[in-house]
Protein backbone atom coordinates (compact mmCIF):
# COMPACT_ATOMS: atom_id res chain seq x y z
CA UNK A 1 0.00 0.00 0.00
CA UNK A 2 1.46 3.67 -0.53
CA UNK A 3 1.39 6.33 1.96
CA UNK A 4 -1.70 7.40 3.19
CA UNK A 5 -2.00 11.17 4.42
CA UNK A 6 -4.55 11.79 7.19
CA UNK A 7 -2.25 13.23 10.07
CA UNK A 8 0.03 14.76 7.48
CA UNK A 9 -2.59 16.41 5.25
CA UNK A 10 -1.20 19.78 5.83
CA UNK A 11 2.41 19.13 5.49
CA UNK A 12 4.05 21.05 2.97
CA UNK A 13 0.73 22.39 2.23
CA UNK A 14 -0.02 24.63 4.13
CA UNK A 15 2.49 27.91 5.45
CA UNK A 16 2.40 27.25 8.85
CA UNK A 17 3.41 30.39 9.35
CA UNK A 18 -0.14 32.06 7.93
CA UNK A 19 -3.39 30.93 9.33
CA UNK A 20 -4.88 31.95 6.57
CA UNK A 21 -3.56 28.98 4.46
CA UNK A 22 -5.11 26.66 7.19
CA UNK A 23 -8.08 27.99 7.16
CA UNK A 24 -8.26 27.17 3.30
CA UNK A 25 -8.00 23.71 4.10
CA UNK A 26 -11.17 23.80 6.26
CA UNK A 27 -8.83 24.83 9.47
CA UNK A 28 -11.21 25.14 12.68
CA UNK A 29 -14.29 23.42 10.59
CA UNK A 30 -14.19 20.78 13.56
CA UNK A 31 -14.25 23.42 16.38
CA UNK A 32 -16.78 25.39 15.26
CA UNK A 33 -19.08 22.12 14.55
CA UNK A 34 -17.55 20.95 18.60
CA UNK A 35 -18.92 23.50 20.10
CA UNK A 36 -22.22 23.24 19.05
CA UNK A 37 -21.91 19.66 20.30
CA UNK A 38 -22.26 18.75 23.90
CA UNK A 39 -18.85 17.74 25.55
CA UNK A 40 -19.98 14.26 26.21
CA UNK A 41 -21.10 14.02 22.07
CA UNK A 42 -17.78 14.58 21.51
CA UNK A 43 -15.89 12.14 23.55
CA UNK A 44 -18.59 9.64 22.59
CA UNK A 45 -17.16 10.39 18.87
CA UNK A 46 -13.38 10.30 19.99
CA UNK A 47 -14.31 6.75 21.86
CA UNK A 48 -16.35 5.42 18.51
CA UNK A 49 -13.61 6.41 16.41
CA UNK A 50 -11.07 3.82 18.26
CA UNK A 51 -8.31 6.02 18.40
CA UNK A 52 -5.73 5.25 20.31
CA UNK A 53 -2.11 6.94 21.79
CA UNK A 54 0.50 7.87 19.62
CA UNK A 55 2.81 8.42 22.00
CA UNK A 56 4.42 4.78 22.64
CA UNK A 57 1.41 2.93 25.29
CA UNK A 58 -1.61 2.87 23.20
CA UNK A 59 -4.05 3.85 25.57
CA UNK A 60 -7.46 4.24 24.25
CA UNK A 61 -7.95 8.14 23.62
CA UNK A 62 -11.82 8.73 24.22
CA UNK A 63 -11.69 6.79 27.38
CA UNK A 64 -9.05 8.47 29.23
CA UNK A 65 -10.99 11.60 28.32
CA UNK A 66 -13.84 10.78 29.69
CA UNK A 67 -12.37 9.59 32.63
CA UNK A 68 -11.38 13.69 33.11
CA UNK A 69 -13.94 14.85 32.12
CA UNK A 70 -16.43 12.60 35.00
CA UNK A 71 -13.50 13.28 37.78
CA UNK A 72 -14.66 16.03 40.27
CA UNK A 73 -13.47 19.38 39.92
CA UNK A 74 -13.30 22.76 37.48
CA UNK A 75 -10.04 23.36 37.75
CA UNK A 76 -8.78 20.68 34.96
CA UNK A 77 -5.92 20.65 32.29
CA UNK A 78 -4.75 19.27 28.93
CA UNK A 79 -1.25 18.83 28.20
CA UNK A 80 0.14 18.81 24.69
CA UNK A 81 3.24 15.78 25.39
CA UNK A 82 5.52 17.30 22.68
CA UNK A 83 8.83 16.02 24.66
CA UNK A 84 9.83 13.79 21.41
CA UNK A 85 12.98 12.17 23.07
CA UNK A 86 12.78 8.84 22.16
CA UNK A 87 15.62 7.59 20.02
CA UNK A 88 14.81 7.79 16.10
CA UNK A 89 11.80 9.49 16.95
CA UNK A 90 11.22 12.92 14.91
CA UNK A 91 7.72 12.45 13.05
CA UNK A 92 6.30 15.41 16.15
CA UNK A 93 9.28 17.67 15.43
CA UNK A 94 7.99 17.80 11.77
CA UNK A 95 4.30 17.93 12.38
CA UNK A 96 5.22 20.85 14.87
CA UNK A 97 7.28 22.50 11.96
CA UNK A 98 4.92 22.11 9.24
CA UNK A 99 1.35 22.15 10.61
CA UNK A 100 1.04 23.71 14.20
CA UNK A 101 -2.66 24.65 13.88
CA UNK A 102 -4.53 21.65 13.27
CA UNK A 103 -2.45 20.64 16.61
CA UNK A 104 -3.77 23.54 18.63
CA UNK A 105 -6.98 23.16 16.85
CA UNK A 106 -7.17 19.45 18.30
CA UNK A 107 -6.26 20.89 21.44
CA UNK A 108 -8.77 23.37 21.06
CA UNK A 109 -11.07 20.59 21.00
CA UNK A 110 -10.36 18.18 23.57
CA UNK A 111 -10.17 20.60 26.09
CA UNK A 112 -13.94 21.51 25.69
CA UNK A 113 -14.65 17.87 25.69
CA UNK A 114 -12.69 16.84 29.03
CA UNK A 115 -13.80 20.78 30.63
CA UNK A 116 -10.23 22.64 30.71
CA UNK A 117 -9.49 26.15 30.56
CA UNK A 118 -6.21 25.79 30.90
CA UNK A 119 -3.73 23.74 28.65
CA UNK A 120 0.34 23.75 28.13
CA UNK A 121 2.57 22.36 25.57
CA UNK A 122 5.27 20.64 26.79
CA UNK A 123 8.66 21.40 24.41
CA UNK A 124 11.29 19.72 24.54
CA UNK A 125 14.27 21.73 25.28
CA UNK A 126 16.20 20.35 22.13
CA UNK A 127 13.24 21.70 20.32
CA UNK A 128 13.37 25.34 20.94
CA UNK A 129 13.96 26.47 17.77
CA UNK A 130 10.45 25.58 17.18
CA UNK A 131 9.06 27.87 20.24
CA UNK A 132 8.75 31.28 18.28
CA UNK A 133 6.85 29.41 15.66
CA UNK A 134 4.75 27.62 18.18
CA UNK A 135 3.94 30.85 19.88
CA UNK A 136 3.38 33.06 16.91
CA UNK A 137 0.83 29.67 15.88
CA UNK A 138 -0.88 30.21 19.00
CA UNK A 139 -0.99 34.04 18.92
CA UNK A 140 -2.60 33.66 15.51
CA UNK A 141 -5.20 31.67 16.20
CA UNK A 142 -5.85 33.73 19.38
CA UNK A 143 -6.39 36.74 17.09
CA UNK A 144 -9.45 34.47 14.94
CA UNK A 145 -11.00 34.28 18.04
CA UNK A 146 -11.13 30.47 18.08
CA UNK A 147 -9.63 30.01 21.74
CA UNK A 148 -11.46 32.29 24.01
CA UNK A 149 -12.47 29.21 26.20
CA UNK A 150 -9.05 28.43 26.67
CA UNK A 151 -5.72 29.46 27.04
CA UNK A 152 -2.80 27.70 25.93
CA UNK A 153 1.17 28.24 27.48
CA UNK A 154 4.36 26.42 26.65
CA UNK A 155 6.50 25.04 28.90
CA UNK A 156 9.96 24.02 27.95
CA UNK A 157 11.96 21.13 29.32
CA UNK A 158 15.54 21.14 30.00
CA UNK A 159 17.22 18.26 28.92
CA UNK A 160 15.64 15.04 30.49
CA UNK A 161 14.58 11.76 27.85
CA UNK A 162 12.21 10.60 30.92
CA UNK A 163 9.76 14.03 30.69
CA UNK A 164 8.50 12.07 27.84
CA UNK A 165 6.68 9.45 30.70
CA UNK A 166 3.42 11.74 31.60
CA UNK A 167 3.98 11.30 35.61
CA UNK A 168 7.52 12.56 34.91
CA UNK A 169 6.50 15.26 32.68
CA UNK A 170 4.01 16.72 34.52
CA UNK A 171 6.72 16.59 37.62
CA UNK A 172 8.71 18.40 35.59
CA UNK A 173 5.94 21.18 34.80
CA UNK A 174 5.60 21.50 38.63
CA UNK A 175 9.39 22.68 38.77
CA UNK A 176 10.50 18.85 39.90
CA UNK A 177 13.15 16.81 39.32
CA UNK A 178 11.37 14.60 36.37
CA UNK A 179 10.77 11.53 38.27
CA UNK A 180 8.04 8.83 37.51
CA UNK A 181 5.55 8.90 40.22
CA UNK A 182 4.15 6.08 41.56
CA UNK A 183 0.25 5.06 39.73
CA UNK A 184 -2.58 4.90 40.63
CA UNK A 185 -3.62 7.78 40.88
CA UNK A 186 -3.71 8.57 37.19
CA UNK A 187 -3.55 11.65 35.79
CA UNK A 188 -6.78 11.63 34.54
CA UNK A 189 -7.98 12.01 38.36
CA UNK A 190 -5.11 13.12 39.56
CA UNK A 191 -2.62 15.13 37.60
CA UNK A 192 -0.98 17.86 37.17
CA UNK A 193 -0.81 20.47 40.74
CA UNK A 194 -2.91 16.94 41.65
CA UNK A 195 -6.06 18.12 39.20
CA UNK A 196 -7.52 15.83 36.73
CA UNK A 197 -5.41 16.24 33.61
CA UNK A 198 -5.09 14.62 30.14
CA UNK A 199 -1.62 13.89 28.39
CA UNK A 200 -1.80 13.54 24.92
CA UNK A 201 0.66 13.19 22.66
CA UNK A 202 0.92 15.62 19.45
CA UNK A 203 0.34 12.69 16.33
CA UNK A 204 -2.41 11.36 18.92
CA UNK A 205 -4.28 14.91 18.83
CA UNK A 206 -3.60 15.45 15.03
CA UNK A 207 -5.89 12.97 14.55
CA UNK A 208 -8.74 14.76 16.06
CA UNK A 209 -10.04 17.07 13.81
CA UNK A 210 -10.56 15.04 10.99
CA UNK A 211 -12.50 12.47 12.97
CA UNK A 212 -15.03 15.33 14.19
CA UNK A 213 -15.42 16.63 10.67
CA UNK A 214 -15.20 13.23 8.75
CA UNK A 215 -16.73 11.17 11.66
CA UNK A 216 -15.73 8.42 14.16
CA UNK A 217 -16.78 5.75 11.39
CA UNK A 218 -14.97 6.86 8.68
CA UNK A 219 -11.96 6.78 10.83
CA UNK A 220 -13.30 3.62 12.30
CA UNK A 221 -13.13 1.78 8.81
CA UNK A 222 -9.33 2.60 8.20
CA UNK A 223 -6.33 0.41 9.79
CA UNK A 224 -6.99 -3.05 11.55
CA UNK A 225 -9.72 -4.51 14.24
CA UNK A 226 -7.31 -2.89 17.26
CA UNK A 227 -5.48 0.03 15.34
CA UNK A 228 -7.44 2.32 13.48
CA UNK A 229 -6.71 5.17 11.39
CA UNK A 230 -2.73 5.57 10.23
CA UNK A 231 0.93 5.93 11.78
CA UNK A 232 3.01 8.40 11.37
CA UNK A 233 6.93 7.03 10.91
CA UNK A 234 10.09 8.17 11.50
CA UNK A 235 12.65 6.56 9.41
CA UNK A 236 16.62 6.42 10.05
CA UNK A 237 19.33 4.24 9.67
CA UNK A 238 20.76 2.51 7.07
CA UNK A 239 18.24 3.95 4.05
CA UNK A 240 18.39 5.31 1.37
CA UNK A 241 15.16 8.01 2.03
CA UNK A 242 15.51 8.87 5.72
CA UNK A 243 12.27 10.90 6.73
CA UNK A 244 8.55 10.79 8.02
CA UNK A 245 6.24 9.13 6.08
CA UNK A 246 2.10 8.07 7.29
CA UNK A 247 0.89 4.70 7.19
CA UNK A 248 -2.24 3.15 7.49
CA UNK A 249 -1.96 0.62 10.25
CA UNK A 250 -1.38 -2.55 10.17
CA UNK A 251 1.00 -1.87 6.57
CA UNK A 252 3.97 -4.22 6.65
CA UNK A 253 7.29 -3.31 7.89
CA UNK A 254 8.57 -3.99 4.54
CA UNK A 255 6.51 -1.53 2.81
CA UNK A 256 8.33 1.25 4.62
CA UNK A 257 11.87 0.51 4.92
CA UNK A 258 12.35 -1.48 1.27
CA UNK A 259 9.30 0.57 -0.65
CA UNK A 260 9.38 3.77 1.26
CA UNK A 261 12.68 4.23 2.47
CA UNK A 262 14.82 2.07 0.17
CA UNK A 263 16.69 0.05 2.41
CA UNK A 264 19.33 -2.61 1.11
CA UNK A 265 21.18 -5.89 2.87
CA UNK A 266 19.15 -5.02 6.19
CA UNK A 267 19.71 -7.47 9.12
CA UNK A 268 17.21 -6.21 11.05
CA UNK A 269 14.95 -3.63 12.14
CA UNK A 270 14.26 -1.42 15.79
CA UNK A 271 11.22 -0.62 15.70
CA UNK A 272 9.60 1.91 18.78
CA UNK A 273 12.68 3.25 19.75
CA UNK A 274 15.41 2.67 22.34
CA UNK A 275 13.03 -0.03 23.64
CA UNK A 276 11.42 -0.80 20.58
CA UNK A 277 10.87 -4.55 19.56
CA UNK A 278 14.03 -5.78 17.25
CA UNK A 279 12.09 -7.47 13.78
CA UNK A 280 14.97 -9.72 12.07
CA UNK A 281 15.36 -9.79 8.29
CA UNK A 282 13.21 -12.92 7.91
CA UNK A 283 10.28 -11.11 9.69
CA UNK A 284 10.39 -8.26 7.34
CA UNK A 285 6.70 -8.13 6.49
CA UNK A 286 5.47 -8.23 10.15
CA UNK A 287 2.60 -5.80 10.04
CA UNK A 288 3.08 -2.23 12.11
CA UNK A 289 0.12 -2.31 14.53
CA UNK A 290 -0.42 -2.14 18.57
CA UNK A 291 -1.11 -6.14 18.29
CA UNK A 292 2.18 -6.99 16.78
CA UNK A 293 4.98 -3.90 17.09
CA UNK A 294 3.99 -0.20 17.07
CA UNK A 295 5.67 1.84 19.75
CA UNK A 296 6.52 5.30 19.00
CA UNK A 297 6.58 4.39 15.22
CA UNK A 298 10.81 5.13 15.24
CA UNK A 299 11.71 2.40 12.54
CA UNK A 300 15.72 2.42 12.54
CA UNK A 301 17.64 -0.29 10.28
CA UNK A 302 20.47 -2.07 10.49
CA UNK A 303 22.38 -3.48 7.73
CA UNK A 304 24.14 -6.46 7.47
CA UNK A 305 27.35 -4.80 8.00
CA UNK A 306 25.84 -3.58 11.72
CA UNK A 307 27.31 -5.57 15.07
CA UNK A 308 25.09 -6.55 17.55
CA UNK A 309 26.42 -6.16 20.36
CA UNK A 310 27.59 -3.03 19.50
CA UNK A 311 23.98 -1.61 18.87
CA UNK A 312 22.80 -2.97 22.02
CA UNK A 313 25.50 -2.05 23.99
CA UNK A 314 24.73 2.02 23.14
CA UNK A 315 21.39 1.66 23.41
CA UNK A 316 21.31 0.54 27.22
CA UNK A 317 23.92 3.04 27.82
CA UNK A 318 21.30 5.47 26.32
CA UNK A 319 19.03 3.99 29.05
CA UNK A 320 21.08 3.96 32.04
CA UNK A 321 21.99 7.54 31.27
CA UNK A 322 18.08 8.67 30.94
CA UNK A 323 16.95 6.36 34.13
CA UNK A 324 15.73 8.84 36.65
CA UNK A 325 16.78 7.23 39.39
CA UNK A 326 14.06 6.91 41.26
CA UNK A 327 13.48 2.82 41.38
CA UNK A 328 15.88 0.65 42.06
CA UNK A 329 15.26 -1.97 39.33
CA UNK A 330 16.21 0.28 36.72
CA UNK A 331 18.32 2.50 38.22
CA UNK A 332 20.75 -0.55 39.40
CA UNK A 333 19.41 -3.02 36.11
CA UNK A 334 20.33 -0.45 33.17
CA UNK A 335 24.11 0.37 34.93
CA UNK A 336 24.64 -3.75 35.56
CA UNK A 337 23.25 -4.30 31.87
CA UNK A 338 25.92 -1.67 30.19
CA UNK A 339 28.51 -3.02 32.42
CA UNK A 340 27.69 -6.81 31.36
CA UNK A 341 26.88 -5.41 27.38
CA UNK A 342 29.99 -3.68 27.48
CA UNK A 343 32.66 -6.84 28.80
CA UNK A 344 31.35 -8.52 26.30
CA UNK A 345 31.49 -6.20 23.09
CA UNK A 346 34.69 -5.58 24.71
CA UNK A 347 36.16 -9.03 24.33
CA UNK A 348 35.92 -10.11 27.93
CA UNK A 349 32.60 -12.06 28.29
CA UNK A 350 31.93 -14.93 30.60
CA UNK A 351 29.85 -17.51 29.64
CA UNK A 352 27.10 -17.14 32.60
CA UNK A 353 26.71 -13.88 31.31
CA UNK A 354 24.01 -14.62 29.44
CA UNK A 355 21.76 -16.11 32.10
CA UNK A 356 22.60 -12.86 34.43
CA UNK A 357 20.42 -10.88 31.59
CA UNK A 358 18.02 -12.84 31.46
CA UNK A 359 17.52 -12.60 35.21
CA UNK A 360 18.17 -9.17 35.33
CA UNK A 361 15.88 -8.46 32.73
CA UNK A 362 12.75 -10.17 34.17
CA UNK A 363 13.33 -8.83 37.38
CA UNK A 364 13.36 -4.95 36.08
CA UNK A 365 10.11 -6.29 33.60
CA UNK A 366 8.17 -6.93 36.77
CA UNK A 367 9.67 -4.35 39.36
CA UNK A 368 10.54 -0.97 37.49
CA UNK A 369 8.06 1.70 38.42
CA UNK A 370 7.73 3.29 34.73
CA UNK A 371 8.12 2.31 31.72
CA UNK A 372 11.62 3.31 30.99
CA UNK A 373 12.82 0.26 33.47
CA UNK A 374 10.33 -2.30 32.61
CA UNK A 375 10.96 -2.12 28.62
CA UNK A 376 14.60 -1.24 29.12
CA UNK A 377 15.74 -4.88 28.62
CA UNK A 378 13.72 -5.55 25.02
CA UNK A 379 16.36 -4.74 22.72
CA UNK A 380 18.75 -7.37 24.67
CA UNK A 381 16.05 -9.77 25.09
CA UNK A 382 15.30 -9.84 21.52
CA UNK A 383 18.77 -9.75 20.10
CA UNK A 384 19.00 -13.01 22.64
CA UNK A 385 16.31 -14.39 20.66
CA UNK A 386 16.95 -13.74 16.99
CA UNK A 387 21.10 -13.05 17.19
CA UNK A 388 22.05 -14.95 19.74
CA UNK A 389 25.05 -16.60 18.53
CA UNK A 390 26.77 -13.28 17.77
CA UNK A 391 26.84 -13.17 21.66
CA UNK A 392 28.09 -16.69 22.35
CA UNK A 393 30.30 -16.63 19.71
CA UNK A 394 31.95 -13.51 21.33
CA UNK A 395 31.64 -14.52 24.88
CA UNK A 396 33.43 -17.87 23.54
CA UNK A 397 36.38 -15.79 21.72
CA UNK A 398 36.67 -14.43 24.72
CA UNK A 399 37.12 -17.22 27.09
CA UNK A 400 39.64 -18.35 24.29
CA UNK A 401 41.50 -15.56 24.28
CA UNK A 402 41.93 -15.46 27.91
CA UNK A 403 43.14 -18.74 27.90
CA UNK A 404 46.05 -18.32 24.74
CA UNK A 405 46.83 -14.86 27.58
CA UNK A 406 46.98 -16.96 30.65
CA UNK A 407 49.56 -19.76 29.25
CA UNK B 1 6.24 32.52 29.21
CA UNK B 2 5.23 33.73 32.61
CA UNK B 3 7.20 36.40 34.31
CA UNK B 4 9.34 33.87 36.53
CA UNK B 5 11.98 36.60 37.45
CA UNK B 6 9.29 38.50 40.04
CA UNK B 7 7.53 35.14 41.00
CA UNK B 8 8.69 32.90 43.99
CA UNK B 9 7.72 28.93 44.64
CA UNK B 10 8.03 25.70 43.32
CA UNK B 11 5.77 26.38 40.10
CA UNK B 12 8.45 28.36 38.32
CA UNK B 13 11.52 27.05 39.58
CA UNK B 14 12.55 25.43 36.56
CA UNK B 15 11.89 28.48 34.29
CA UNK B 16 14.27 30.88 37.17
CA UNK B 17 16.72 28.07 36.26
CA UNK B 18 16.12 27.81 32.34
CA UNK B 19 17.00 31.47 32.40
CA UNK B 20 19.98 31.89 34.36
CA UNK B 21 21.36 28.75 32.69
CA UNK B 22 20.42 31.10 28.99
CA UNK B 23 21.65 34.09 30.99
CA UNK B 24 25.43 33.39 31.98
CA UNK B 25 25.77 29.71 30.78
CA UNK B 26 25.53 27.92 33.80
CA UNK B 27 24.15 27.96 37.53
CA UNK B 28 26.46 29.01 39.95
CA UNK B 29 26.40 27.83 43.62
CA UNK B 30 25.70 31.39 44.76
CA UNK B 31 22.35 31.20 42.27
CA UNK B 32 21.17 27.99 43.79
CA UNK B 33 21.27 29.49 47.44
CA UNK B 34 19.60 32.44 46.35
CA UNK B 35 17.05 30.65 44.64
CA UNK B 36 16.48 28.54 47.17
CA UNK B 37 15.71 31.67 49.60
CA UNK B 38 13.52 33.49 47.57
CA UNK B 39 11.59 30.70 46.60
CA UNK B 40 11.55 29.14 50.36
CA UNK B 41 13.12 25.89 49.10
CA UNK B 42 15.99 24.18 50.51
CA UNK B 43 19.00 24.53 49.03
CA UNK B 44 19.42 20.53 48.39
CA UNK B 45 15.97 21.05 46.39
CA UNK B 46 17.21 23.61 43.66
CA UNK B 47 20.76 21.93 43.69
CA UNK B 48 18.29 18.12 42.75
CA UNK B 49 16.49 20.21 40.02
CA UNK B 50 19.52 21.66 38.64
CA UNK B 51 21.98 18.88 38.15
CA UNK B 52 18.53 16.51 36.88
CA UNK B 53 18.49 18.33 33.44
CA UNK B 54 21.27 17.75 30.70
CA UNK B 55 20.95 21.27 29.74
CA UNK B 56 21.49 23.30 32.67
CA UNK B 57 24.86 23.05 34.15
CA UNK B 58 26.20 23.70 37.53
CA UNK B 59 29.66 24.28 35.98
CA UNK B 60 30.56 27.48 33.36
CA UNK B 61 29.86 27.15 29.88
CA UNK B 62 31.46 28.72 26.83
CA UNK B 63 29.78 31.23 24.49
CA UNK B 64 29.02 28.81 22.03
CA UNK B 65 27.75 25.55 23.65
CA UNK B 66 28.11 22.15 20.67
CA UNK B 67 26.13 19.39 21.36
CA UNK B 68 26.77 16.40 19.42
CA UNK B 69 24.50 13.33 18.78
CA UNK B 70 25.80 10.16 19.95
CA UNK B 71 22.46 7.69 19.87
CA UNK B 72 22.15 5.01 17.68
CA UNK B 73 20.73 6.90 14.34
CA UNK B 74 23.62 9.24 14.08
CA UNK B 75 25.96 6.82 15.18
CA UNK B 76 24.68 4.87 12.16
CA UNK B 77 25.88 7.48 9.73
CA UNK B 78 29.18 8.15 11.11
CA UNK B 79 28.75 10.53 14.35
CA UNK B 80 31.88 9.88 15.41
CA UNK B 81 33.99 11.90 12.14
CA UNK B 82 31.97 14.56 13.56
CA UNK B 83 33.36 13.93 17.09
CA UNK B 84 36.67 13.76 15.92
CA UNK B 85 36.36 16.38 13.44
CA UNK B 86 35.39 18.58 15.93
CA UNK B 87 38.00 17.80 18.84
CA UNK B 88 40.99 18.13 16.36
CA UNK B 89 39.80 21.29 15.11
CA UNK B 90 39.18 22.48 18.54
CA UNK B 91 41.43 20.85 20.52
CA UNK B 92 38.91 19.84 23.39
CA UNK B 93 37.80 17.03 24.11
CA UNK B 94 33.96 15.91 24.82
CA UNK B 95 32.95 17.58 28.63
CA UNK B 96 35.46 20.53 27.99
CA UNK B 97 35.98 24.51 26.71
CA UNK B 98 38.38 25.94 24.71
CA UNK B 99 40.62 28.60 27.06
CA UNK B 100 39.20 31.18 25.06
CA UNK B 101 35.65 30.45 26.98
CA UNK B 102 34.22 30.44 22.86
CA UNK B 103 33.51 26.59 22.53
CA UNK B 104 32.09 24.16 25.14
CA UNK B 105 31.73 20.25 23.59
CA UNK B 106 29.73 17.95 24.61
CA UNK B 107 27.91 14.33 24.14
CA UNK B 108 24.00 14.66 23.93
CA UNK B 109 21.37 11.48 23.15
CA UNK B 110 18.98 11.85 20.61
CA UNK B 111 17.98 15.64 19.20
CA UNK B 112 15.38 13.93 17.11
CA UNK B 113 16.92 14.98 13.70
CA UNK B 114 17.83 11.42 12.76
CA UNK B 115 16.81 12.14 9.15
CA UNK B 116 19.87 13.94 8.67
CA UNK B 117 22.51 12.34 10.40
CA UNK B 118 25.48 12.84 11.78
CA UNK B 119 23.57 15.72 13.80
CA UNK B 120 24.59 18.34 16.36
CA UNK B 121 22.45 21.29 18.09
CA UNK B 122 25.18 24.45 18.10
CA UNK B 123 23.42 26.91 20.83
CA UNK B 124 19.44 26.15 20.09
CA UNK B 125 20.14 25.86 16.33
CA UNK B 126 20.23 22.47 14.87
CA UNK B 127 22.84 21.26 11.99
CA UNK B 128 22.07 18.65 10.47
CA UNK B 129 23.77 16.46 7.35
CA UNK B 130 26.78 17.30 9.03
CA UNK B 131 30.57 16.73 6.73
CA UNK B 132 33.85 17.99 8.33
CA UNK B 133 34.07 20.85 5.73
CA UNK B 134 30.52 21.46 6.83
CA UNK B 135 31.51 21.32 10.60
CA UNK B 136 34.35 23.86 9.97
CA UNK B 137 32.20 26.42 8.04
CA UNK B 138 29.79 26.57 10.87
CA UNK B 139 32.63 26.58 14.14
CA UNK B 140 34.63 29.42 11.91
CA UNK B 141 31.07 31.27 11.49
CA UNK B 142 30.59 31.37 15.50
CA UNK B 143 31.51 34.62 17.41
Amino acid sequence: MPEKRIVLKNCQVIDPRDINTYLEQDGFKALKQVLGMTPEAVIAEVKASGLKGRGGAGFPCGMKWELARKSAGSDKFLICNADEGEVGTFKDRYILQNDPFTLIEAMAIAAYAIGAKQAFIYLRAEYHYLLNGLVDAIDQVKAKGFLAHLNIGIREGAGAYICGEESALMDSIEGKRGEARYKPPYPPSKGLWGKPTIINNVETLMNIPLIMLNGAQWFHQIGTEKSKGTKVFSVSGDVAQPGVCEFVMGSQLDEIVVDWAHAQDIKMVQVGGATGAIVPYPMIKTPLAFETVLGSGAITVFDKSRDTLDFVSRTVEFLAEESCGKCTPCREGTEVMLEILGRIANGDGQPEDIRTLEELSNIMSISSLCGLGQAASIPVMDTLKYFRSDYETRIKQSVFLRSLRSQ
Amino acid sequence: MSDSSTVAGREHLLALLQEEQEKTGHISEQFIEQTAKSSGLAVSEVYGVATFYHLLSTRPLGRNVIRVCKCVPCYLKNSQLVLETIQEKLGIAPGETTPDGRFSLLLTNCIGACDQAPAMLLNHDLHGSLSPDKITKILDACP
